[in-house]
């Protein structure tokens, strides 16, 4: 809403150095949110003059016409004399009035003026168009004036160029601020000054005898007033100060009629439409549509109407989409002026409709149509049913008064019975919700200036006002008093919180595993969730694989990208790529995040009543409506791991890395990892770990290097590595207690061994099986070194472990340590075909 | 070793003449003296006090003696071989400080030189501005709520006064996931707001409560320098009896204090939000120009785009139709509520541009923020 502070002072008599500034605060800290205050004619500087052209000559031999004219300025120039002006527009002729800017002045741009030489003439000054002025862009031409001013007039007052205009983003609940009359509101009360309310006007009372109007449907329409005015000059145009009001409120003035319509609207919020009565065919008739019916509206555009579709109609069928915009069918006709009689014909009989409209069926209708408008933006946020009356007869004092018509007599106005809306509230409540003390005679001062009617005394019975619709809820009255008293003036104090539990061992959990993987230098990335299944086809997923299965949205950004993701690789890759990219090749990078799993069988969710709890019932159907919303956590590597420098060489990021990632978050979450060989897109068949909590056989994850094929389709670095673990499933169990350990101070026995067995044999197995065999003796257990090679035979591997023993209560022979060493080999024996080595 | 001689004639035993048990001694100390190195000064040690040294023979003729004679003899000998082991111990402690001090010099190493190894790491600073968000309010006594991304409607808007036809509801730019049939009408979205974690909140216990919800939310705005459809708020609530708008007040002034300072003017303007009533929005003075920007047009601020101001988040008192839907009383209970957009505290806080920046996922924008912020 478009704010002009020199028509807001017409209804607020505002202190005279108050600045667009000034006034924008107080509103903002009223609660309205004034977004610019714009400075109309900042730059601008006299003299700028009405002019009368006295003579013009067409100068011909250019390359387009140029006139030198004549202009009478009256005494603006000190001299009396005309003033000598080129001019290349041509839409004026002598004798007309135009606007004149003379040398020494300053138009908006800043642009000087001075006086110079042109197409062999002089140019002592510009006659002006609407577009160098400042006034709007829609026209080139220069400006004809009304005959009634003299020469030499002051234009800048005329034409009202230097102004304020204010901005402001009204919020929903404040509908009424739409209109000056609104706001004006606000600015007094923010003031405290007194409204001169343009709405309060003497209105006939209803009558019979006034254009019929039929209400079908009294819900969707519960007030209707209708005037007549005939007699319409077609030649009247708008005067400047309704153009000027109209362009600084960026509405372009159109006709008389169509003009002084928005221009009520503007004023006291009441969307106007006017019909050319000659073109109506009997009564106007208000009902909801029937399927399949059809309506041109004044865009010309052909809609198909819904039953839901509110509807103006006459006897030939619908003539207007109620509350949203007019039709085509009935609408005020343009001026036209005959060419050889100069006879100006248009309509001369109209038909003023100031009506109510349900805002829901409104909001429906421009949200099906896509045609929001100025007339529904209102009606969705709520109008004043009781300014109808005002607005109808202000509209026709204007065509009374500016287009020389006459008002009908007849008036029509029906109403349907409105229930009078009372708030119970008690006069401490916005004490007790601000937390601070007002007293009840404050509060039943703020709520009258809002224009409520207030009664009682520790209970207070309020009526709220017709245009304050949002004002429903004893809060809302609470908002009202602690606002206009200033929410700055609230006292600040801190609440008595009970001691808290601190954070749960989960999101601890989740905090520690961040830090982990941070640690070991990964950096953490946070991508989209959106994907398509391009980014599965990337990954080689099977058609059948449970990934594939996605939720979807109606309307996702991208076209390409309608799911959300199942597993954090796509986002992630695509991050590493993007890095690789822009020349970060050594990556190590990690994300945290949801993902989304559909339940096996969707259901709707349901809507429950919203007056009191939701059922148990309910409750659990609004959760079984939702996807499994698991967290993730996932690496990914590329590049070196360790760079090469003067200590040595480095080491390339490789299926290891990811398997240790895993390990890492494990160890973070304290769980053990059991680590076993699996072939699982997209990772390499023969580089794939499959993650299990250990100790069960919980799956919670895959760790390798990915898949070539997957390397090439993402145009990745080769043997980029991956890791993605379930943190949910990896911490299903629980935080377990840890026993402290009884720490032996016996020396300790170290006897190494090494084991030939079949090159696919998992070292995880043989490790498991040296344990086991070892018993209790054991006190840690070392891989040391991997061979394979002539030595020990194709297709087979050596293993070489460091056993450490120790007992907790006596030092060990060596036999014991021999004992327990040659149980374990044959335990490793038994269960891996291993082969001691040399043996 | 001869044997003792009962008639013997010490000066017969050329050995033990004092001139020449004072020659062997200085010619001990001579080459300990001449030795170079530990090595050499091995040499003369072994030469000048080993077995076959000269003073070792001198001392075995010393049994020989007659027992009259032995003392003397004894005493000449001893203090001999005593100075002699002097100066081999003074000489062997010079030789190797000497081969200490070089060995070390040998030994040194430039120390400047980078050491980069390990890989260095970082998590996102959104991620730990949240926890230091949380941190705040944990440490008052709040805990810390979480929920689900993909949320039903009637959490996301219905129950926090929004309902179908609310024209707030249109304001939100809505994801909509599709039902089975594909259609809208899954009565599922993404939400649009962390504000159904208090709804959840509420739901699941009694008062008093005091939640801080942290979380991701959506909306279908395009990505652009101020703009993310995938961004981070964190919300607080606090509902128990007589909780008043000037709880809410010293709240966010107790965060704002905590995270940005004290230094900063807040500015509080009412602003409406279905689920807050009476609701307000908090500016927080602009941190780069403190408002000097405001109609100066020589000193445009970028910043707050010369408004003076940068707005914080909403909040508000619950409004008890809230409160009604997620089964607390209205009656005995009242509440506060705020929203805070972590993205803009991260822009404000750390003078980031362009909001790409905490999205593209670029490492170098985010290693410099370390483990917290
Ligand atoms: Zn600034």
């Amino acid at each position: 809403m478009r704010v002009p502070l020199s028509w807001l002072r017409e209804y607020v008599d505002l202190p005279a150095g108050e600045t667009g500034r000034d006034v924008a605060e107080r509103l903002i800290r009223a609660g309205l949110e004034v977004e610019t205050v714009e400075q109309l004619g900042g730059d601008l500087k006299g003299p700028l003059v009405v002019g009368q052209v006295l003579s013009i000559e067409e100068l011909t031999g250019f390359k387009k016409p140029i006139r030198h004219c004549w202009v009478n300025v009256g005494d603006a120039n000190g001299t009396g004399e005309p003033q000598e002006i080129v001019c290349g527009a041509r839409n004026f002729a002598v004798g007309d009035k135009v606007v004149v800017v003379l040398p020494g002045a300053v138009l908006p741009g800043p642009f000087p003026i001075a006086a110079r030489q042109t197409y062999g003439h002089t140019s002592a000054g510009m006659i002006c168009s609407a577009r160098e002025l400042g006034m709007g862009d829609d026209h080139d031409g220069i400006i004809v004036l009304p005959p009634e001013f003299e020469p030499g007039t002051d234009a800048i007052e005329l034409l009202q160029l230097v102004d304020e205009v204010l901005d402001i983003a009204v919020t929903p609940d404040r509908g009424y601020c739409l209109s000056m009359r609104g706001v004006a509101r606000e600015a007094a009360a923010a003031y405290g000054l007194p409204l001169a309310d343009p709405a309060l006007l003497d209105v006939p009372p209803a009558n019979s005898y006034g254009y019929l109007v039929k209400v079908a449907d009294p819900v969707g329409c519960d007030r209707f007033v209708a005037r007549t005015v005939t007699g319409i000059d077609p030649a009247a145009q708008s005067p400047i100060w309704l153009q000027r009001r109209l362009q600084k409120m960026h509405v372009r003035p159109i006709s008389l009629t169509v003009d002084i319509t928005n221009y009520v609207m503007l004023e006291v919020g009441q969307p106007l439409h006017a019909y050319d009565r000659n073109r109506v065919d009997g009564p106007l008739q208000v009902r909801r549509a029937s399927e399949g019916e059809q309506l041109t509206t004044l865009d010309g555009v052909k809609r198909k109407l819904s039953a839901d579709d509110l509807l103006i109609c006459d006897n030939s069928g619908p003539i207007g989409l109620a509350g949203v915009m007019g039709g085509a069918s009935t609408e005020i006709l343009d001026a036209v002026t005959d060419p050889e009689t100069g006879e100006v014909t248009g309509s001369t009989e109209v038909i003023i409709e100031a009506a109510h409209f349900d805002p829901v069926a409104v909001a429906r209708s421009a949200k099906r149509h896509k045609l929001p408008s100025e007339a529904s933006k209102r009606f969705e946020r709520g109008v004043d049913p009781e300014a109808s009356r005002a607005a109808a007869q202000r509209a026709v004092d204007l065509l009374v008064l500016i287009a020389g018509g006459t008002a009908e007599a007849g008036v029509t106005d029906i109403a349907a019975p409105r229930p009078m809306r009372t708030i119970t509230i008690a006069a401490d409540l916005p004490d007790r919700v601000a937390g601070t003390e007002y007293g009840r005679e404050t509060v039943t001062r703020r709520l009258q200036e809002v224009g409520c009617a207030v009664s009682g005394s520790d209970v207070l019975e309020v009526t709220p006002p017709t245009w304050r619709l949002d004002l429903t809820d004893p809060n809302d009255l609470v908002e009202e008093v602690i606002r206009l008293e200033g929410y700055d003036n609230v006292p600040a104090r801190m609440p008595t919180v009970p001691p808290g539990r601190g954070l749960t061992e989960a999101q601890r959990m989740h905090r520690r595993v961040g830090v982990a993987l941070a640690a070991a230098g990964y950096v953490e990335v946070n991508n989209y969730p959106f994907l398509g299944d391009a980014a599965f086809d990337a990954l080689g997923l099977a058609a059948d694989d449970e990934r594939r299965r996605t939720v979807k949205l109606v309307n996702p950004l991208n076209d390409e990208e309608p799911a959300l993701r199942t597993t954090l690789l796509p986002g992630l890759l695509a991050t590493l790529r993007r890095n690789v990219g822009r020349g970060n090749t050594d990556l190590a990078i990690f994300e945290a995040g949801l993902v989304f799993r559909p339940k096996p069988e969707p259901v709707v969710a349901p809507r429950p009543a919203v007056d009191r709890r939701p059922t148990a019932e309910e409750l659990a159907a609004l959760d079984a409506a939702l996807p499994d919303q698991p967290r993730r956590i996932a690496v990914a590597l590329a590049g070196e791991r360790q760079p090469a420098g003067w200590w040595g060489a480095g080491a390339p990021s490789g299926w290891a890395d990811a398997v240790e990632a895993a390990r890492t978050v494990a160890r973070a979450a304290g769980v053990e990892l059991e680590v076993r060989q699996d072939q699982h897109a997209p990772w390499h068949p023969g580089r794939c770990a499959a993650l299990y909590a250990a100790g069960t056989d919980r799956l919670v994850g895959h760790a390798g290097e990915l898949h070539p094929r997957v390397v090439k389709a993402l145009h990745l670095p080769e043997r980029t590595s991956a890791m993605e673990l379930d943190l949910d499933l990896l911490s299903a169990d629980g935080a377990r207690t840890v026993e402290g350990p009884a720490v032996s101070g016996f020396p300790v026995a170290t006897q190494d061994v090494a084991l030939i067995v079949d090159r696919d044999v998992p070292a995880a197995r043989v490790e498991l099986a040296l344990r086991e065999g070892a018993g209790e003796l054991l006190e840690a257990i070392r891989l040391f070194d991997v061979f394979e090679g002539e030595q020990v035979g194709a297709g087979k591997k050596s293993l070489a472990y460091a056993l450490r023993f120790r007992a907790t209560d006596r030092t060990l022979t060596a036999d014991e340590a021999s004992t327990a060493r040659a149980a374990a080999v044959a335990s490793a024996e038994a269960r891996t075909g291993a082969v001691l080595r040399g043996a | 070793m001869s044997a003792p001689n009962k008639s013997y004639d010490p000066v017969e035993v050329e050995a033990l003449k004092p001139e020449e048990v004072e020659r062997a001694r200085d010619e001990a100390i001579a080459a300990f003296a001449a030795a170079t190195g530990l090595d050499e000064l091995k040499q003369a040690k072994v030469a000048h006090t080993g077995d076959r040294s000269a003073l070792s023979l001198a001392n075995r003729e010393i049994g020989a003696l007659p027992p009259q004679a032995k003392a003397a003899a004894g005493k000449l000998i001893g203090q001999a071989r005593g100075a002699v082991n002097q100066a081999l111990a003074k000489r062997q402690a010079e030789l190797e400080a000497e081969r200490d001090a070089r060995v070390l010099v040998e030994e040194a190493v430039d120390v400047t030189l980078p050491f980069d190894r390990a890989p260095r790491g970082a998590r996102h600073p959104l991620t730990t501005l949240a926890e230091r968000i949380e941190d705040t309010f944990v440490a008052m006594g709040y805990e810390v709520a979480e929920g689900p991304e993909v949320e039903a409607e009637w959490l996301n808007f219905d129950a926090l006064n929004l309902g179908p036809d609310h024209p707030a509801r249109s304001m939100q730019d809505t994801f909509f996931v599709a039902a089975p049939d594909g259609s809208p009408d899954s009565g599922v979205v993404l939400r649009t707001q962390t504000s159904p974690v208090q709804i959840r909140t509420m739901l699941d216990r009694e008062p008093p409560i005091y939640a801080i919800c942290p979380g991701r939310v959506y909306r279908t705005d395009e990505l652009d320098a101020t703009h993310t459809p995938v961004f981070r708020q964190v919300e607080g609530i606090a509902v128990d009896e007589g909780i008043t708008f000037a709880d809410l007040k010293g709240t966010i002034e107790q965060l704002v204090s905590k995270l940005i300072g004290d230094e900063l003017e807040l500015r509080w303007r009412p602003s409406y939000f279905p689920f807050t009533e009476p609701s307000a929005e908090v500016d927080l003075q602009c941190f780069v120009c403190r408002g000097a920007s405001v109609g100066n047009p020589d000193r445009p601020c970028r910043t707050c785009s010369s408004e003076g101001w940068i707005e914080l988040g909403g909040c508000g008192v619950v409004n008890p139709r809230v409160l009604i839907a997620s089964g607390v009383d209205p009656n005995r209970y009242s509440g506060f509520a705020f929203g805070l957009g972590l993205e803009r505290i991260l822009m404000n806080r750390h003078n980031v541009a362009d909001m790409r920046d905490m999205v593209e996922g670029d490492v170098r924008f985010t290693l410099p923020f370390g483990m917290e912020i």
